[in-house]
């Protein structure tokens, strides 16, 4: 009896974690799939209609802008977050005599709330005060740096701001894995007579593919996630010109009391994420399982 | 090649010099970059209003104050109070310092239980909640309020206490996981003849070896807990506020003059513990941000 | 095969294991007298390991049982086995110092502090780590890791002693002087041990019996002289022994009075070898020759040993011994002749096949025939 009791004690360590996990992750995200098929409003119903939400989040322009917004935003933050940070790896990995100075200088952003770095960027790129009345200062009177109140232009600067977040932390990513390629090969290349671009291009940069597939991954998350960062920065404004999904959704959940809606966009989110993230863990899981 | 009279490079030289320079020039700019904002952060809260007015936003202070910071400390308004970021500051350290001890103990455990006492079933849970770790947090928001609220803790501390462990032990496990899944089972086994049992062999051979990736998890999760915002402006309520909740809000306050001395002050002590954290256990922290990320 | 023992320190009966519907080892029979030392080899994945980790009760066998000293002990915990165990990794805890790791399992069992310090200076004395019972085990090097490790098992005083794989780590040179102590350490104590192995070297040196293993079956068991002179099947004579077994097609014919063995070659007329055991063969046999009873007829002579030509391909001396290789019915076959031998690759030589020692297996089913 007591054998039979040491043999389940790891099962019944376990268990509170994964029925916690059970209902706080699977069963809520089954709630908020049920609901977003509900006619809720101020509060949940539980009847099920079809797909009304989802017809009038596709219908509201506020979400266009929202959805759109995450591409846009999604697409550029990714993509210039990581060839800055491809960048700066190669840069520093050329044996630079301070590049543990340097590493931390690009890497702190990444320990500081989204919220501060939107509070932060707030005061440099507005344009009465910030970085554009300073620039007009020195002469350039024509000079005009007014994304953050221009309604075209305000997801760019969210992008501007979140890029210099989290490009230090993808040059700390590839930085290892540049790190890790094996350097026999390097040597035997560089004894081949191969000039250094193209020990880049042909042999390191192609053994990182699995780096560049966590470095979207954890970027695109970022992007999906972002709620912060806007918040702090334009407060999805103007108007709702930077609102992205995850704003979306928190207003709808909590200023304008629309269960709804917000349960229905906070679906599309999560049918994003699962499409990015579910491919990958797949294929991790899969490789470990046959190593 | 610092005598030049005996000795002159020749072109091909002098091309790998104008590289290296023209190389650490452009690594200069960019650490230029990524510091400017902190620059201006702080040069801007130790200045006045007036100065801010008249001023450049990267000029030097011309008369240091450290008034906007004791503003932002203890007088500044996040809506109708006006008591400064002091007490969502103690907050969020009564917030963080339970989830972080809790979250780190669930997750050594589990990571123990997944890596070490291998079950039928272990591996699936596993990748439950290591996909836990991915969800969008927004998919959880509506449920979890109703549920805060069914548990009578809707809008208190110990009830953001509980978010935050939930939804931080798929981290915390998949760290522990990963650590002790390269330590030899064969350690279990000899432990077993020895006569340990589960705990024994846990508290007296596993934990001694965890120091470094206890160490990792505490500050992985204190960085996320501290930092988060979405968990703490959906959960809390007047009072219960964590310190970037509070900080949004006096920056968005529209009462009074736009203080952006105070709102950089308020910034800065915002960010500073997880900045200083980074600075004093950089090593620690970036191990977890690609562990997080890479083995996940 | 399997003997009755009268008073059997180990007895493993019908033993069966599955992994879900993978079955790792079948209908496992095994019994060894008290001071036996037991060794389980064979490629590794064939069971061996889990084997013993079944004996040691950290794998739950499917059917079968298992006793130690007479008592059953199919689904008693390990700790209650009264067995000790030394692992592959060594699996000594790494935080606690020399002496703490060999005292930790007394100290989980609430043995008194000064009866611990004695088993641990008397077990330091007998493994000369005195010296080193302060340190953490990553402060020790290899051998003095090991000898930790064989310190822990000693300490508990055990019925039966495991020992799974306990020398694979360590290189060529200490691995000898290891298995040396090891078998010292197996007469002075007149303990019984159990130990794992895929080295069949390890096997023959330390065993006083072997059961060979491959594919979760048992395919022999006896003393390392009986596995070595009358392998059970082509398995058996194929692994243990180094170089292997000549394992050679030929046709088993009556040649006049007596009968003989022919065995093809490509480069000259076929090879005929007298032996009358033939007789009761079938036409189609594998002739199972070790490299020694093959020899260089120049120097080597004897009863019963017949001489024939054969070309030599390759010579490969290696000191005290020269291995020559020739082709015999299809396959490259290994003499192991005296360092002095004159043989020179592309030569035609005479050479000595001990007839008297040859094992004979049915090419079907792999089974030992005479």
């Amino acid at each position: 009896m007591t054998s039979w009791l040491e043999k389940q004690v790891p099962k019944i360590v376990l268990a509170p974690s994964f029925f916690g996990i059970l209902i706080f992750v699977y069963g809520f995200i089954a709630w908020t799939a049920w609901v977003s098929f509900t006619k809720s409003k101020l509060l949940p119903k539980y009847d099920l209609v079809g797909t009304i939400q989802y017809d009038r989040l596709f219908a509201s322009p506020r979400w266009d802008t929202a959805f759109e917004n995450m591409f846009v935003f999604g697409g550029l933050f990714i993509t210039i977050a990581m060839i800055l940070g491809l960048l700066l790896a190669i840069l520093l990995d050329q044996k630079i005599r301070t590049e543990g100075a340097i590493r931390t200088i690009y890497l702190y952003p990444m320990a500081l709330s989204l919220i501060v770095t939107g509070t932060a960027w707030k005061w440099i790129l507005n344009p009465g005060l910030g970085l554009q009345a300073t620039i007009q200062s020195w002469g350039f009177e024509s000079f005009t740096f007014d994304w953050l109140i221009n309604p075209d232009k305000a997801i760019y600067a969210v992008t501007l701001a979140g890029v210099w977040q989290a490009s230090g932390f993808v040059m700390a990513l590839f930085l290892a894995g540049l790190r890790s390629v094996d350097s026999e090969i390097i040597k035997a290349a560089q004894v081949d007579g191969i000039p250094n671009y193209r020990i880049y291009s042909s042999i390191i940069l192609p053994s990182m593919a699995p780096i560049f597939m966590s470095a979207f991954i954890v970027l695109a998350h970022l992007a999906i996630k972002s709620f912060d960062l806007v918040i702090a920065l334009t407060g999805g404004g103007p108007g709702y010109a930077t609102d992205l999904p995850a704003t979306y959704m928190y207003t709808m959940a909590f200023s304008r009391g629309d269960v709804g809606q917000a349960a229905s966009s906070a679906m599309i989110m999560m049918a994003v994420v699962f499409a990015i993230v579910v491919p990958y863990l797949y294929s991790e899981l899969r490789a470990k399982n046959d190593g | 090649m610092t005598d030049n009279s005996t000795y002159a490079p020749s072109s091909r030289q002098w091309q790998t010099i104008a590289l290296r320079f023209g190389l650490y020039a452009i690594l200069l700019l960019f650490a230029l970059y990524y510091l400017m904002p902190l620059f201006v952060m702080i040069t801007t809260s130790l200045k006045s209003l007036d100065e801010i007015r008249t001023g450049s936003l990267i000029a030097l202070p011309r008369d240091v104050t450290f008034e906007a910071w004791r503003v932002a400390w203890s007088g500044a308004c996040t809506g109708i109070k006006c008591e400064g970021l002091s007490p969502y500051f103690w907050n969020s350290v009564q917030l963080a310092v339970p989830a972080v001890v809790i979250s780190t103990m669930i997750g050594a455990l589990n990571g123990y239980v997944i890596a070490q006492w291998r079950f039928k079933g272990a591996n699936i849970i596993f990748s439950l909640m290591l996909f836990g770790c991915f969800i969008p947090f927004q998919v959880v928001l509506l449920p979890m309020a109703k549920m805060l609220g069914l548990l009578n803790i809707a809008g208190t501390i110990p009830g953001l206490i509980f978010v935050h462990v939930i939804y931080g032990i798929g981290f915390t496990t998949l760290f522990f996981r990963n650590y002790y899944v390269s330590i030899s089972q064969e350690l279990v086994k000899a432990a077993k003849i020895d006569g340990a049992g589960f705990f024994r062999i846990f508290w007296s051979i596993f934990l001694p070896l965890s120091l470094p990736i206890i160490v990792v998890t505490v500050i992985w999760q204190f960085t996320q807990i501290w930092n988060d915002f979405l968990f703490g402006v959906s959960f809390s309520q007047a009072g219960t506020q964590p310190v970037t909740v509070a900080l949004n809000n006096i920056v968005n306050s529209t009462t009074g003059v736009k203080a952006y001395n105070v709102d950089m002050a308020a910034a800065i002590i915002a960010g500073l513990p997880t900045l200083l954290v980074y600075i004093f256990a950089g090593k620690y922290f970036i191990r977890g941000l690609t562990a997080g990320s890479v083995k996940g | 095969m399997a003997t009755i023992l009268d008073n059997p320190i180990l007895e493993i009966k019908n033993l069966d294991k599955n992994y879900g519907s993978l079955k790792i080892l079948k209908d496992v029979n095994v019994a060894i007298e008290d001071g036996d030392f037991l060794v389980l080899v064979g490629p590794s994945g064939c069971g061996k390991s889990t084997l013993l980790n079944c004996i040691a009760g950290l794998e739950p066998i499917t059917s079968g049982s298992i006793a130690i000293g007479g008592r059953d002990m199919t689904d008693i915990s390990p700790k209650d086995r009264d067995i000790a165990m030394v692992f592959q990794s060594y699996a000594l805890y790494p935080t606690m110092s020399v002496a703490k790791n060999i005292t930790f399992g007394m100290k989980v069992r609430g043995v008194e502090k000064a009866k611990r310090d004695e088993k641990l200076a008397y077990v330091a004395k007998q493994l000369q780590i005195e010296p080193l019972l302060a340190r953490r085990p990553g402060q020790l090097s290899g051998g003095q890791r090991q000898r930790v490790a064989m310190g822990r098992a000693l300490v508990r005083d055990p019925k039966l002693f495991l020992f799974d794989e306990p020398l694979s780590n360590l290189d060529a040179k200490l691995r000898v002087e290891m298995r040396t102590e090891i078998k010292k350490l197996h007469r002075e104590l007149n303990a019984s041990m159990v130990y794992v192995t895929h080295d069949q070297i390890e096997a023959m040196t330390l065993a006083t019996k072997i059961v060979v293993m491959k594919g979760g079956v048992v395919q022999q068991i006896g003393t390392p002289a009986e596995i070595y002179t009358h392998p059970a099947n082509l398995f058996v004579a194929d692994f243990m022994g180094s170089p292997a077994m000549n394992l050679v097609p030929s046709k088993a014919k009556k040649n006049g009075k007596g009968y003989s063995l022919t065995i093809e070659r490509d480069d000259a007329a076929p090879l005929i070898l007298k032996d009358d055991k033939a007789q009761n063969l079938p036409e189609d046999v594998i002739v199972g020759i070790r490299p020694e009873d093959i020899g260089d007829a120049q120097l080597r002579k004897g009863k019963g040993l017949q001489v024939s030509d054969c070309l030599v391909n390759v010579v490969e001396p290696a000191g005290a011994d020269t291995y020559v290789l020739m082709g015999l019915g299809g396959k490259e076959v290994v003499a192991r002749v005296q360092g002095e031998t004159h043989a020179s690759a592309g030569e035609m030589m005479p050479f000595t096949f001990n007839m008297a020692k040859v094992s004979y297996f049915d090419p079907k089913t792999g089974l030992r025939l005479n």
